[in-house]
């Protein structure tokens, strides 16, 4: 079977090796473009969230390139994105694709469910049960060299002296990952990209501005959806943290990993923890960021996106109370890349003023 | 005597001007762009020159706006900056202590809080034109009354008419509505200044804490329907600075003139900017999947920066 699956960041790497592990053939889907926005927007109701209109796009994308599977990622309500598989799966239907989507959630989600379909990929694609497991074994451990060497990226852009010298030792390492087949030729490739980037030539001099990404799953994880937002601040000297990677509930080197402490985090603020999406997460993580003494946050909301909009409300509090500036990003299908520059300029520049504005209260104080 | 130049460069509108070493406005222009950035600059720029005669000295030059790294390259600029600061710091040169700045120009408008003259918070608006001088640019031209006038329709109004309308188009049709039902003018106009007031209120001021001193700048300053209706919505009086039209420039011409102080030299080209001839072309990489449009920035023939890559493989930039 041609089997496909939502773009997210890096992880098609991990997935594709997967799909192909399990006995089928992988569609790639391409990085979300215009054209892919373009379709989406054109298949999609209007007030349909950013997420939904760039997954509708990617999904005709590959369906053109002919994909007969989708593997969609399902999401939790009570948000709208627990339907949104749903409702993709019928526009494909009423526009006559051949192509059938199902909801494969992440086994931390719905572990029966995970492995139901699993199986059933396993049996249709002709592979050992003990064949399987080794695959599944070794996507884990890509998704986690993947999110290793980006994490590691985002630490080094800020310091390098040439631009782009970072992005292509990533690059680099990404695709030693990919052509990785075992678990030893991963832990090697990991190994080699983590190197390449810590032999980026340095200024150590520097002292980065420190910035948390927070917000709603998608557009954190996808850079094409949110503008390349922590490469552009990389770029303009700022070491980010975003709360999301996909290997982090299972870490402990991410500043945000356990989901019991989010909503201890967030309940002083916000008494329930069904607005659905990220929302919770939002508001947690500003807390966590503040006391991990980031210099600021940006929240990247979807446009209209209800959870979002019920942490952006609530951040104000915790802005205040932590001393930590917040800078919330709408985006929707109009957000320019320019606009988007212009916001983080002028929030670096606000950081960058209060920082020095500390340090120099700190001397007089002495 | 000498001075320091501003560019200020938006999609809608290009403005330059020169402040002297105290930071006062020596001259002031505000052009359309008309989709020709490069040619209104060096056009304006050199006007300028013309009107100072030699005069004026510049010291160095700072560009701002949409535009600001195009202009950079044109004028030789040695400071760009984003147009939220600029405004700020001219706003806090020339009304010291300001706590609160409403910006509204004709693509975007902005809200930008101070404290103790530094910038705590801000928000900007791009996409709604419920909240920008472009809705009002379309009603005047509705209503056939040069926009000009508007300000001076509006104080005439005994009962503004209340508009309804979050957005653009249905508080155009409102506002049809409510001419059919045969409102005066004067109270239509009022009712608009007051709905782009609550649309802007609600949208890029929502969660913000405006405190006074209040300043309001940008081209739609100069209505004065628009100042009262602040004025009234916030039940304060707002401060519209004498160059209320320019302020982005003269932040980015007093950005120059710290950077003087710093540096004491500058890279700006001279005011003759019209016989240099500026080009710039893009192409397609085939490098990588990622096809990115690189651009290419000449001067007098020669490549003078290349932009647009994502990995850096073509990165060519003054200085
Ligand atoms: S979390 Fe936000 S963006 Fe995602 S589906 Fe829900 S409303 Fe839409
Ligand atoms: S400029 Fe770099 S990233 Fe862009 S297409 Fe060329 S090689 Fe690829």
């Amino acid at each position: 079977m041609k089997i496909s699956f939502p773009h997210m960041g890096y992880s098609y790497i991990a997935l594709k090796w997967l799909v192909e592990n399990l006995g089928h053939e992988c569609i790639v889907p391409p990085e979300p473009s215009k054209r892919t926005l373009d379709l989406g927007v054109r298949h999609a109701p209007e007030f349909a969230c950013i997420p939904y209109k760039i997954l509708m796009g990617t999904y005709l994308e590959v369906a053109e390139m002919g994909a007969e599977l989708i593997l969609s990622s399902g999401g939790r309500g009570p948000c709208r994105a627990g339907y949104y598989w749903v409702m993709h799966r019928y526009l494909l239907e009423e526009l006559g694709l051949d192509v059938k989507l199902i909801a494969f959630e992440p086994p931390l989600n719905d572990l029966k469910g995970f492995f139901k379909t699993i199986h059933w990929l396993r049996k249709t694609g002709g592979r050992s049960v003990k064949e399987v497991l080794n695959a599944l074994e070794v996507t884990w451990e890509k998704i986690k060299a993947l999110d290793d060497l980006e994490l590691c990226s985002h630490e080094t852009r800020p310091y390098e002296v040439n631009r782009g010298d970072t992005t292509r030792a990533l690059w680099k390492g990404l695709d030693m990952v990919d052509q990785a087949n075992t678990l030893a030729e991963l832990a090697e490739a990991r190994h080699e990209g983590l190197r390449l980037l810590e032999s980026v030539p340095r200024d150590n001099s520097r002292n980065p501005l420190k910035i948390g990404i927070i917000g709603e799953i998608y557009v954190v994880l996808e850079p094409a959806a949110n503008h390349y937002i922590q490469i552009m601040l990389g770029e303009m000297g700022v070491h980010t943290d975003r709360s999301i990677y996909l290997s982090a509930y299972t870490r402990n080197n991410t500043i945000v990993n356990l989901e019991g402490d989010i909503k201890a985090m967030a309940r002083p603020y916000l008494n329930a923890d069904t607005i659905g999406g990220h929302g919770v997460n939002s508001v947690a993580e500003t807390v966590l960021y503040a006391k991990h003494g980031f210099d600021g946050v940006v929240q990247l909301a979807p446009f209209a996106c209800i959870p979002e909009i019920v942490a952006k409300g609530i951040l104000p509090t915790i802005s205040q109370e932590y001393g930590i500036p917040v800078l919330t990003i709408f985006i929707d299908e109009q957000t320019g890349k320019a606009g988007v520059q212009t916001r983080l300029e002028a929030f670096v520049d606000l950081l960058q003023r209060r920082r020095e504005n500390k340090a120099k209260s700190e001397r007089l104080a002495i | 005597m000498k001075g320091f130049l501003g560019v200020d460069v938006g999609s809608v509108s290009t403005n330059i001007v020169v402040v002297d070493a105290d930071g006062k406005l020596l001259v002031d222009r505000y052009l359309r762009t008309s989709g020709r950035p490069i040619e209104v600059v060096q056009q304006g720029i050199y006007d300028i020159g013309k009107e100072l005669a030699g005069d004026v000295e510049i010291l160095a030059a700072g560009t701002t706006g949409s535009a600001r790294f195009l202009t950079s390259m044109i004028v030789g600029a040695d400071v760009v900056k984003n147009e939220i600061t600029a405004h700020a710091v001219a706003a806090s040169n020339i009304v010291p202590g300001v706590r609160t700045i409403i910006e509204i120009g004709g693509q975007d408008s902005k809200i930008i809080i101070l404290r103790d003259g530094v910038v705590t918070d801000f928000a900007m608006n791009t996409v709604c034109a419920a909240g920008t001088g472009s809705f009002l640019d379309q009603q005047a031209s509705r209503l056939l009354i040069p926009i000009e006038e508007f300000g001076n329709y509006a104080l005439k109004a005994k009962n503004p008419v209340r508009i309804a309308g979050r957005c653009a188009v249905f508080a155009e049709s409102d506002m049809v509505h409510k001419q059919q039902l045969g409102y005066n003018t004067e109270d239509i106009i009022a009712g608009l200044c007051e709905a782009l007031v609550r649309n802007y209120m609600n949208n890029v001021g929502k969660g913000k804490e405006i405190l006074d001193p209040i300043i309001f700048q940008g081209g739609v300053a100069a209505n004065a329907g628009l100042v009262q209706a602040f004025n009234h919505y916030l039940n304060t009086e707002v401060t519209v600075p004498p160059y209320f039209g320019v302020m982005g420039a003269i932040g980015a011409a007093l950005l120059a003139k710290d950077i003087y102080a710093k540096k004491g030299s500058t890279n700006f080209k001279g005011f003759n900017l019209r016989d240099i001839k500026y080009v710039t072309t893009s192409f397609e990489c085939k490098g990588c999947s990622n096809a990115c449009e690189v651009v290419q920035f000449y001067q007098n023939g020669e490549l003078l920066a290349r932009w647009g890559d994502r990995c850096g493989k073509w990165e060519l930039q003054i200085d």
